[in-house]
């Protein structure tokens, strides 16, 4: 099929931190140069934002960098941490404060800002317009195109208006190819498209798998007389036992609302667990629910973060194209972030290419100076001196895990002299259902815990109806022959927005069901699944949650 | 020929309406806002109409702050040739839309005014109405099919009792129903042209237009909850729950 075709200098697939800070980076250099460069950004969400989600609190390290005059521009940094207090929870009713000398030092949040990462991302969009980057929300990224050398020559856009049944509607509008020198893949966490790049040029060879987890966020409007602008509260422990790894948040930003969450490692093992549910419980805990009580929740959301850190970062540079941001995944997990190290991936991205454009044609060419710049930046050495975090907590538990965390971190300043590897992938650590105890999950009240359904309707997410489902199973058995048998198929767990239920037909018979409309594209099925036969693949563009300050 | 049409920015029909705490309103912040989708229908009727020959310009216009141009570059990407912005950060009612849109046709005397039959936000379904009686202008509104013949417009609007076909004299006001096409994807590359295409800003006093305080708002309210319901066992539990509710 003949499709028409666009050329840019760059184009970059995803409009979050990292694929607009590269944006706006290069056309930083090229005005320096006085030189014209086309370059376009392409975003599956319906807006920029529509898809970004984040706790966050930001560290303005990267953006110091981009715009050391971002107060003076109106970037929504508005409220500095003024608070920092870290919870132990020892169950359901209780919790001691972990005292501050005791708290790991990457925890510690001086001078960082209380965000939602959607604003900051809707502001440097605009930024990158006003410098010439075209932008195009509701384009999803569907394909890597290559060149007769098997080069990276651009991505083609998802097909509008196919019917379920693949045939074409009214309105049909075939995809459209973009061509660029160089293509700059940063979609986020579990990147589609990343995930056939490290795959085709063997991206992953020596490095660690990554690890993943899974955010579960909700915003809440609460009582004024409760809020506390700029305090930014970390759990521990409870509801979770000391070997499945993770913590809840709760950030108070502007306007009487804060910000809460979840993350739970996806290495759990215990096939019953539900992170939703965990989620939901985990605000019933006083340290938490004292915030909430009186107060109403506005918003809900989920996504993956990576937080294999450095053992787990791949080559980030192949031919016609980079990785940059949580893509490639430079989330720093002792610090539980990743906006300021994907930021900065991304104008190494745009250093490394505006560079090589001065010297010769890039079209097509592997950039390699991008692995050399990562790892003479200060995101190496952030992810060096943590290197050890998450493997601590993974291989000790909470407790002990933690301890050494605080000896490697606040006395050795993560200079002790090894690494630790985990080589476990996240989909194969599950244990049979038969050997794992159920967790007896309270019902929501409706107050303080909700279930999916009314929270996935927070997450105001829609896909155009009658179009093919976008997670693709290689073998459509595998859910009711292996996983409901061996797993009791953990997808209907694990997925935040029930998207999968294992149903009864008319004859009684076990039906595997796919609610693909409610999917908020957090990529925990492509993930997580044991038996990797779940692959996410972009909807048509525009769908998905349309977040607001999320 | 020329068509004008308009277009309004609203809170994006996927997005969970959230009544402000005070009951000042609805919230808008941090909230996608996108073209009113019964206005979208109605650019692309316009479309078409000038796709077909019957019509040689199609202006999009809108009345709203400053951001409303961003509905305006959509209406452009789609097809529009030229879009004119009333800028304004004052509330709308209908009349003033109304007589926004009566001084406009006055100065650009277009054939057809295309509307939305409502808006999203508010439901109003007044301003092509009210406009009409301005204008002293015929109206078709609820339309589901428009078919232009010369100065007569053929238009099949859905009414209760099924389906009525209208012939009205140009210049005329139509306003778009849902089933009155499906708009169409924007292309990327029109996009890219639509940036270049021009925006006319002008203000109320630029029209001489005088904003109309006919309708004030008291009070913003979210729906009251609904109860959790029971499940019964039998229709006759079911008759004894109804009759004890007092409802049969």
């Amino acid at each position: 099929m003949e499709r028409e075709s666009m050329e840019f200098d760059v184009v970059i697939v995803g409009a979050g931190p990292a694929g607009l800070s590269a944006a706006i980076r290069i056309m930083q250099l090229a005005k320096e140069k006085e030189q014209e460069l086309m370059v376009c950004v392409i975003e599956k969400g319906s807006e920029v934002g529509a898809h970004i989600l984040s706790g966050a609190v930001l560290e303005p390290t990267a953006l110091n960098e981009l715009f050391p005059d971002w107060k003076e521009k109106g970037a929504p940094l508005n409220t500095p941490v003024t608070g920092d207090d870290v919870y132990y929870l020892t169950g359901e009713d209780k919790g001691i404060k972990t005292p501050n000398f005791l708290v790991p030092k990457p925890m510690h949040n001086e001078g960082n800002y209380i965000v939602s990462m959607a604003n900051v991302s809707r502001w440097l969009a605009e930024q990158a317009e006003g410098m010439g980057v075209e932008i195009f929300p509701g384009f999803a990224a569907a394909e890597v195109l290559y060149n007769e050398e098997g080069g990276v020559k651009g991505v083609l856009t998802g097909d509008m208006g196919v019917g379920e049944d693949g045939s074409e509607k009214d309105g049909y509008m075939p995809g459209m190819e973009l061509l660029a020198k160089q293509t700059i893949f940063a979609e986020g966490c579990r990147g589609h498209l990343g995930k056939q790049l490290m795959e085709k040029f063997d991206l992953r060879d020596g490095v660690d798998p990554q690890h993943y987890g899974i955010g579960i966020k909700e915003i809440w409007t609460i009582e004024p007389e409760k809020h506390q602008e700029g305090l930014v509260v970390h759990t521990a422990g409870w509801p979770l036992d000391n070997h499945t790894e993770g913590g809840g948040f709760l950030y108070h930003m502007e306007n009487n609302q804060v910000a809460l969450g979840f993350i739970i490692a996806l290495n759990y093992s215990n096939p019953h667990l539900s992170p939703f549910d965990e989620m939901q419980r985990w605000k019933l805990n006083p340290k938490i629910s004292q915030f909430l009580e009186g107060g109403k929740r506005v918003a809900y959301g989920a996504r993956a973060v990576n937080k294999g850190g450095m053992q787990s970062v791949p080559k980030l540079s192949f031919p016609g194209g980079l990785l940059a941001g949580c893509d490639a995944g430079f989330l720093n997990g002792a610090k539980i972030k990743g906006n300021h190290t994907a930021m900065k991936t991304g104008m190494l991205a745009a250093e490394t290419i505006f560079e090589a454009l001065q010297a010769s044609d890039v079209a097509g060419k592997e950039l390699t100076a991008m692995d050399d710049n990562y790892r003479n930046s200060w995101v190496y050495e952030e992810l060096h001196t943590t290197r050890n975090f998450g493997p601590a907590l993974h291989k000790f538990g909470t407790i002990l895990g933690g301890s050494f965390a605080w000896l490697d971190q606040n006395i050795f300043g993560g200079k002790l002299p090894f690494t630790w590897h985990n080589t476990m992938p996240d989909h194969a650590t599950l244990k049979p259902a038969s050997e794992s105890s159920k967790p007896d999950y309270p019902k929501p009240d409706n107050v303080l815990t909700f279930d999916k359904l009314s929270s996935v309707f927070l997450s105001s997410t829609n896909h155009a109806e009658d179009q093919p489902c976008h997670l693709k199973l290689a073998d459509a058995s595998i859910p009711l022959s292996q996983n409901l048998p061996l797993y009791d198929e953990p997808a209907q767990r694990y997925c935040p927005a029930g998207v999968y239920e294992v149903v009864k037909d008319e004859n009684g018979e076990d039906r595997f069901q796919i609610n693909g409309q409610n999917c908020v594209h957090c990529k925990t099925c492509d993930i997580k699944d044991p038996a990797q036969n779940i692959n996410w693949v972009t909807p048509e563009g525009g769908g998905g949650p349309n977040y607001g300050n999320m | 020929m020329k068509i004008l049409v308009g277009v309004k920015r609203v809170v994006d029909y996927n997005v969970r309406i959230q009544v402000n705490p005070d009951g000042s309103g609805v919230a808008t912040n941090g909230v996608k806002m996108s073209m009113n989708p019964f206005d979208e229908i109605a650019v692309e009727e316009a479309l078409r109409l000038k796709e077909a020959g019957k019509a040689e310009e199609v202006i999009a216009v809108t009345i709203g702050p400053k951001a409303s141009q961003e509905q305006l570059r959509t209406a452009l990407a789609m097809g529009a040739d030229r879009a004119i912005h009333v800028e304004t950060d004052e509330e709308i009612q209908p009349l003033t839309g109304a007589r926004i849109l009566k001084a406009l046709t006055d100065k650009e005397s277009p054939k057809i005014v295309m509307l939305g039959k409502q808006a999203i936000d508010d439901d109003n379904n007044q301003t092509a109405q009210m406009l009409a009686a301005l204008s002293n202008w015929p109206q078709a509104t609820f339309a589901s099919k428009v078919e232009v013949e010369g100065d007569v417009a053929n238009v099949t609007r859905e009414v209760d009792a099924g389906l009525e076909t209208l012939a009205v004299d140009l210049p005329a006001v139509i306003s778009a129903d849902l089933r009155l096409n499906e708009p169409r994807y924007v292309k990327l590359p029109d996009i890219m042209k639509a940036k270049r295409k021009p925006i006319e800003t002008v203000t109320l006093a630029d029209l001489a237009v005088e904003q109309a305080a006919a309708v004030k708002v008291l009070k913003t309210s979210a729906p009251a909850q609904r109860e959790a319901g029971i499940k019964v066992e039998s229709v006759d539990e079911l008759v004894a729950a109804l009759k004890e509710k007092g409802l049969i």
